[in-house]
């Protein structure tokens, strides 16, 4: 009945505007306050939306600003998955077993299928995917700074799998619940197929800990590298955070950058100690009044070098992404050939 | 106009905000704005859903499902795709 009711007064209001105009009695200015008092009135809706914990949909009117946001965050999401392929391909052709390279391969090939998730999410949004990797190449579009480190031995593929999947699994969990409709049932599909990812880094560290001596001493080193940029991975404190007020006011961020970094290192310690290593940081104390472990500071000088591209691997990352995809252009060419070849055959037959 | 010689349309519905489509049944129509009226009028009666996708039967590729053994592989030679493949210590909880 709503509906009706809608429709009935739209085509009421439509037909009194035309009425009117026929007979000049409606200047410009009327319909411009008309507009006017529209954009409010969606502003409210959009608003209501969000305070009742509803899904904005692509179709449905938001701020501009807003879509910007979203547009900026999946994309940037949607780029750390491509990236993200690129340190832990390194070891595909040197896994030391059948078993770990085949087990590697099926991660990396989930992540490009993340990115494919993701971008096409995010063009929902108006925003297509040339356009997003463009931006990406050139640096006006950021990925995950942890992407900039090199995986300097076996150890480091497991430390990722365990410590960098798992920082983006509590991120990802907090934003199954974002408020942008697309994104947040892709981060429920990609969640489901993340869990893998962990444990399969978890279990190959585990076993070179649980190795000769050597092995365990590749194993404290690599967590001993990544264990900083993976704390890192959730952005600056919430106070120094540029983006973070007006995300978190739209929900489409849902918990702070502090709050999820609090939450991953508390799930961490108790995993570090059953592999039998050492904390990577010395300041790591339980504490029972706060009921969470303390920790040191971030080094946040180096953080803001590898955002802004002075990391060990930001111009290798970006470099190797550009030679791929020129490399590919043979692919597109082909795919577009075939295109216009069935489309030109499809009309003779109609003709 | 016989009622055969209409279109077959399929029809999505988004039964609340912030779930997906999902297919719910199909009916003939003259266009895609008709469909969507149809489809209201028969699909949505009992404030069933928020929003309704209709799209042209012919509009969508299948696989076929007597063929989905040759297309699909089951991947039962790769079980380490699932999480509960890797053994971990009992004390590992919540991975
Ligand atoms: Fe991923
Ligand atoms: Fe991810
Ligand atoms: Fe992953």
């Amino acid at each position: 009945m709503k509906y009706n009711d809608t429709l009935i007064d739209n085509i009421l209001y439509k037909r009194i505007i035309l009425l009117l105009s026929r007979f000049g009695a409606l200047s410009m200015q009327v319909i411009d306050k008309n507009a006017n008092k529209s954009y409010e009135q969606e502003l409210a809706n959009f608003e209501q939306k969000i305070a009742d914990e509803q899904k904005i949909e692509p179709s449905d009117w938001m701020p501009e600003a807003y879509r910007k946001n979203v547009i900026r965050q999946m994309s940037q999401h949607a780029h750390s998955e491509i990236i993200g392929m690129q340190p832990e391909g390194n070891w595909l052709t040197r896994a030391p077993s059948l078993r770990r390279k085949a087990i590697l391969l099926s991660k990396v090939q989930d992540e490009a299928g993340h990115g494919l998730y993701l971008y096409s999410a995010t063009e929902t949004l108006g925003i297509n995917r040339s356009e997003m990797i463009a931006a990406l190449q050139s640096g006006e579009a950021k990925y995950a700074q942890i992407f900039n480190y090199p995986t300097l031995t076996w150890a480091d593929v497991g430390a990722i799998g365990w410590l960098v999947d798992g920082a983006a699994i509590v991120n990802q969990i907090s934003l199954q619940r974002t408020s942008y409709g697309p994104y947040a049932r892709s981060m429920v599909r990609i969640c489901k197929e993340e869990s893998f990812h962990q444990r399969q880094g978890y279990e190959a560290l585990y076993a070179m800990a649980h190795g000769t001596p050597v092995q365990k001493q590749m194993a404290q080193d690599a967590l001993n590298r990544i264990w900083w940029p993976s704390l890192m991975m959730f952005g600056p404190h919430d106070a120094d955070s540029a983006h973070s007020s007006q995300s978190m006011a739209w929900k489409i961020k849902r918990i702070s950058n502090d709050e999820l970094r609090q939450s991953f290192i508390d799930q961490s310690v108790p995993q570090i100690e059953v592999l039998g290593l050492e904390m990577p940081d010395p300041e790591i104390k339980w504490n029972e009044e706060r009921g969470h472990y303390d920790s040191g500071e971030i080094n946040w000088q180096e953080f803001k070098e590898v955002v802004n591209g002075a990391g060990p691997c930001n111009y290798q990352r970006i470099k190797h992404h550009k030679n791929a995809h020129q490399e590919g252009e043979w692919v597109r060419e082909a795919v577009r050939s075939y295109k216009e070849k069935r489309a030109k055959k499809q009309n003779e037959t109609a003709a | 106009m016989k009622q055969e010689q209409l279109a077959i349309y399929e029809v999505f519905i988004r039964s609340n905000r912030g779930l997906d489509h999902k297919h719910v049944g199909s009916l003939h129509a003259e266009s895609p704005e008709h469909a969507l009226m149809y489809a209201r009028d028969c699909y949505i009666r009992r404030s069933e859903g928020v929003s309704i996708w209709v799209v042209e039967s012919t509009n969508i590729t299948a696989s076929e499902e007597s063929d989905i053994e040759n297309f699909v592989d089951p991947m039962d030679d790769k079980p380490y795709r699932h999480a509960t493949h890797y053994v971990l210590p009992d004390s590992i909880k919540n991975m």
